[in-house]
């Protein structure tokens, strides 16, 4: 009936989950019951989970993402803690067997639930707008994949509950991750999270770059889009090349596993190279669908700060392009030990180190745009010079790493673990929050606190390289990743630093939240009312903030790569004049939530063999998705009235705030209704 | 060909990187034992320094830009619309490139002159086989020519080329001696290997570097490099002692999963223990259904004797 599944599975007896799951528990039900007592389920439902409006897709992309974060940093605190203390035969606080599922899960999840929705959801926010649409090209799809993505990120929060993690390591190589050396239900949790949400992201993919290349307004050719613009639609190629490869080698390993097949198994003229590289051919080019969205933000930030063209824009979109292309024939490099032959690896490495050329180029451009700039050294900006120094030495790392021969010694030790961490850190993490500060303003109306931000910038960037210098250090001394204790005790004082610098990243973190309070109790303060709040190049800003749910009540022209920059130097006035007419719009849909859950059911049940409640699960899905395809009553006109209403109350305050900037009353009706 | 100017950035680089040499002494990447290891720690600094030429530059004129053409600074010239200049995209083109290419002729060159499968010794005989078998969790090492084997603990004189034969007898793990140099995947069913010198007699620590599961913390053995009196001596002491490893019996009970596993030493191995290991992944099933066709084999090595 319940398959693999019993009470045995619940953890009742790891003290930390007990206490970790009440309090989870006690959170969630004052959540549940803060909701109930205040009637917000139905405002949740219809405003936002059902919404295919491409902005509030992307502030649930990020809240799901910034929560993920705590669990995953969780787990980073919780792994430096043990390698602090596990010196010179001391078994630490967390024997191999919780270890080896948290750092298989930190990884999955910062990857796959922290990154990836967070470049998603600023794709979201921001793409539609850069590029003057009223919404991606396939509404319903959007808020399909966010749902696939939340189903796979809870499949990976229930695995804390009921049964275990994988523990594997983020990749589960084969044939660790095989039946016959991970007989527990871990890997099936793995299998299943990545699917589900892998789904999600490749229909992303396909959304995004449809909606790039076939929405744009009205004289937005390629070679005026903005750069983020143009580093998504790289990085959608990338997801729509590379994702079909994840979902087809966790398919093979999921025949393995459950038909008892041998792709990669030892036996039976399994392959266990292959696993490995059709894993990193997926791999490595996830790299750069999590960067070249962030190059894109850095891009905005450091020309709308510098109040100064971006240098070099061609440039910059044909190294974003060479980037793309070469992304795909590097993946080797993860595994020159694996023993190919001198060719093989040279060639592998060399194409990896002409990776850094087009990369050293668009560095190069970020600091002539500050040359002969006016550079305001906002939290944003911040960002940006903290990312160019550390991503520039993470990038060096990475050349030493691309050597095959400095490779061998380098290998899987705490080189590697520093070196992903100073890019993914440096440049991911960092564009993300650049990113989240510059485009808030954007999504709510009203900017966050700079004191804060820049105090949560100084402790991620201090505690950075507290963290991880030292894993530089230690991975000379011959220190491996993936350790649970080690022998010599010599690496420990090095190991406690690494420990102290995870503490000023949590202090980073907290500063965040901080932040969001902060920001959010004196949102009047900080309101933007003109939409426009860093003096802006791009279309986003041409708009109000937050922006109306059709964008713009008129699809702009464009002439340039800054067309609204340049229109606000020569006095044109930017704000849209009537007569309106009918916007044609998609309307909110149940399936994405219901598909999605019904996906949850079912990934829920392979992963306990609980065939009875698969079957139910697979049925709805396909039964719920085959409502939807023959649905037609799918969209809807906005009254040419209703868009004159909205479009006036927006010139209304501007009005207002220009004469008396101060003037409260007027702010509170715009932002008193939901925060 | 003006060099002053790269050999200066590359002297400074040098004693930029002396700290980091000096508190290395005990360092094993930096101050390694083995011939193999010196060229990868001279190549690995070779990278370091060349990329210095970019890194330090970006470094400083991303400090210095930010603050000279801070809003603040009123100095400072202000040219909204000035986006381009061939000069100056040249060179960040330039640079990069040559740079590049010096580093991917190094990195074509070494692949070649340090890749593991290449013999450090002129003739076939001249170098010391050692198979070595990662197990869970613990590393099994048969000396073919001596006829032993062990379990965690490897000795060879020193100056002597080494060639480690690499395989494994369940996941994934890699074959790895810091102070030495280069490491090798070892795979079940694959015949890895890699050549490795050690110049300074001492005693260096070894592991697994590939994440094998619950005991891949304490995969590590020790390595001897000794001189060819003391090497022999310790054969000897292997010899003596009573176990012996046979394949498949023995050889299963040893491939028990088992975690900071002893150090233990077979007097006797069946002969081509480390290919019957690796062939036992070629027949399907594993060795289990084998046994009647290796306990031939083991019997008439035993007959032989």
């Amino acid at each position: 009936m319940f398959g693999k599944l019993s009470l045995e599975a619940i953890p009742y007896h790891e003290p930390i989950l007990v206490a970790v799951g009440i309090v989870a528990a006690i959170g969630g039900l004052a959540l549940f019951g803060a909701l109930t007592y205040f009637r917000k389920w139905n405002w949740l439902w219809s405003e936002w989970f059902t919404s295919v409006d491409h902005k509030k897709l992307g502030i649930m992309y990020f809240i799901v993402a910034l929560v993920m974060l705590l669990r995953g940093f969780a787990d980073a605190i919780m792994m430096r803690t043990q390698l602090a203390m596990a010196s010179a035969g001391s078994a630490g606080y967390l024997p191999p067997e919780h270890y080896d599922q948290i750092f298989t899960a930190h990884g999955v999840i910062m990857i796959f639930f922290v990154a990836m929705p967070m470049v998603i959801g600023l794709m979201n926010l921001v793409v539609p707008l850069q590029i003057g649409a009223r919404d991606v090209a396939f509404p319903f799809l959007n808020n399909l994949s966010f749902w696939l993505f939340v189903a796979g990120a809870l499949l990976v929060n229930i695995s804390l509950f009921v049964g275990e993690f994988a523990k594997t390591g983020w990749l589960a190589y084969a044939p660790l991750s095989g039946i016959e050396y991970s007989p527990g239900v871990g890997v099936d949790y793995w299998i299943w999270a990545l699917q589900i949400s892998g789904i999600g992201t490749t229909l992303t993919g396909i959304n995004f770059f449809v909606t790039i290349l076939k929405m744009r307004t009205k004289g937005m050719t390629l070679f005026r889009m903005p750069i983020f613009t143009w580093t998504s639609l790289c990085a959608n190629v990338l997801i729509i090349a590379s994702f079909p490869i994840l979902t087809v080698t966790i398919a093979l390993l999921t025949l393995d596993r459950y038909l008892g097949m041998h792709f990669f198994t030892n036996d039976f003229g399994g392959n266990m190279m292959m696993y490995v590289n059709l894993i990193w051919a997926w791999g490595h080019p996830e790299v750069y669908i999590l960067i070249l969205p962030a190059f894109g933000v850095f891009s905005e930030v450091i020309a709308t700060f510098a109040r100064k063209r971006l240098f070099g824009y061609n440039t910059m979109v044909w190294a974003t392009v060479c980037i793309t292309l070469l992304s795909f024939i590097v993946w080797l490099h993860h595994f020159f030990t694996m023993g190919a032959g001198a060719n093989v690896n040279a060639f592998f490495g060399i194409m990896t180190m002409i990776i850094a050329i087009p990369t050293g180029v668009k560095v190069f451009n970020w600091l002539f745009t500050m040359y002969r700039g006016s550079l305001e050294l906002s939290s944003p900006v911040l960002w940006t010079l903290g990312f160019i120094i550390t991503f520039t030495l993470g990038g060096m790392t990475g050349v030493m790493l691309a050597v095959p021969a400095a490779n061998f010694v380098l290998h899987n030790s705490l080189f590697v673990i520093a070196h992903f961490h100073n890019v993914i850190i440096g440049g991911v993490v960092f564009g993300m929050l650049a990113g989240l500060t510059y485009w808030f303003p954007k999504a709510f109306g009203f900017k966050l606190d700079e004191k804060w931000g820049k105090r949560s910038f100084w402790c991620w960037l201090v505690g950075f390289y507290l963290a991880f210098m030292p894993l530089y250090v230690l991975s000379f001394f011959g220190a491996v990743r993936r350790m649970q204790s080690y022998e010599n005790p010599e690496w420990q004082s090095w190991m406690i630093l690494a420990w102290v610098g995870a503490v000023i990243i949590m202090l980073g973190i907290a500063c965040t939240v901080i932040q969001f309070y902060v920001s959010i109790r004196d949102r009047r303060k900080y309101a933007d009312v003109t939409g426009d709040p860093w003096d802006g190049r791009t279309l986003e800003w041409a708009t109000s903030s937050p922006a109306p749910f059709y964008n713009f009540a008129h699809l702009p022209q464009v002439e340039s790569v800054d067309c609204f920059w340049e229109q606000k130097q020569q006095g044109i006035a930017t704000v849209s004049k009537g007569p309106y007419q009918d916007i044609h719009m998609p309307k909110n849909t149940v399936a994405g939530p219901i598909i999605s859950l019904f996906a949850l059911i079912m990934g829920f049940a392979l992963v306990w063999h609980i065939w009875w409640l698969a079957i139910v699960g697979a049925a709805g899905t396909f039964i719920s998705f085959l409502a939807r395809i023959f649905n037609e009553d799918v969209d809807y006109y906005v009254p040419a009235a209703e868009v004159e209403r909205i479009e006036l109350e927006h010139q209304q305050r501007l009005k207002l705030h220009e004469q008396q900037p101060e003037d409260e009353s007027v702010l509170n009706t715009r932002f008193g209704v939901q925060v | 060909m003006r060099r002053t100017p790269c050999l200066r950035v590359l002297g400074v680089l040098l004693l930029l990187s002396l700290p980091l040499l000096l508190g290395g002494c005990s360092s094993a990447l930096l101050d390694p034992k083995g011939q193999i290891g010196v060229e990868q720690r001279t190549l690995i600094l070779t990278a370091f320094g060349l990329m210095q030429i970019v890194v330090i530059p970006v470094i400083v004129m991303t400090l210095l830009f930010a603050w000279r053409y801070r809003r603040g600074n009123k100095e400072a010239a202000y040219h909204p619309e000035w986006a381009h200049s061939t000069r100056i995209e040249a060179v960040v083109w330039l640079i990069p490139c040559v740079i590049i290419a010096f580093l991917a002729a190094l990195t074509w060159y070494t692949s070649h002159s340090l890749d593991p499968h290449k013999p450090l010794a002129e003739e076939e005989g001249e170098a010391l086989e050692i198979q070595a078998v990662s197990l869970d969790w613990k590393w099994l090492f048969i000396y073919p020519e001596q006829g032993i084997a062990t379990v965690n603990e490897i000795a060879f004189p020193t100056d002597m080329p080494v060639h480690f034969r690499v395989s494994s007898g369940s996941v994934m793990n890699a074959f790895f001696i810091p102070d030495l140099g280069s490491q090798i995947y070892a795979m079940a069913g694959m015949d890895n290997d890699v050549h490795l010198i050690a110049n300074e007699e001492g005693t260096y620590p070894g592991r697994s570097t590939n994440y094998s599961g619950a005991g891949f913390s304490g995969m590590t053995f020790e390595a001897h490099a000794t001189s060819q009196q003391e090497f022999d001596a310790w054969v000897e002491q292997v010899r003596q002692s009573p176990d012996t490893l046979t394949f498949p019996d023995g050889y299963d009970v040893l491939a028990q999963p088992s975690e900071d596993h002893p150090v233990e030493y077979f007097s006797q191995v069946s002969p081509g223990l480390y290919e019957s290991i690796i062939k036992s992944f070629h027949s399907g099933s594993g060795h289990d259904d084998m046994h009647g066709g290796h306990g031939e084999m083991l019997m008439s090595a035993e007959a032989a004797e």
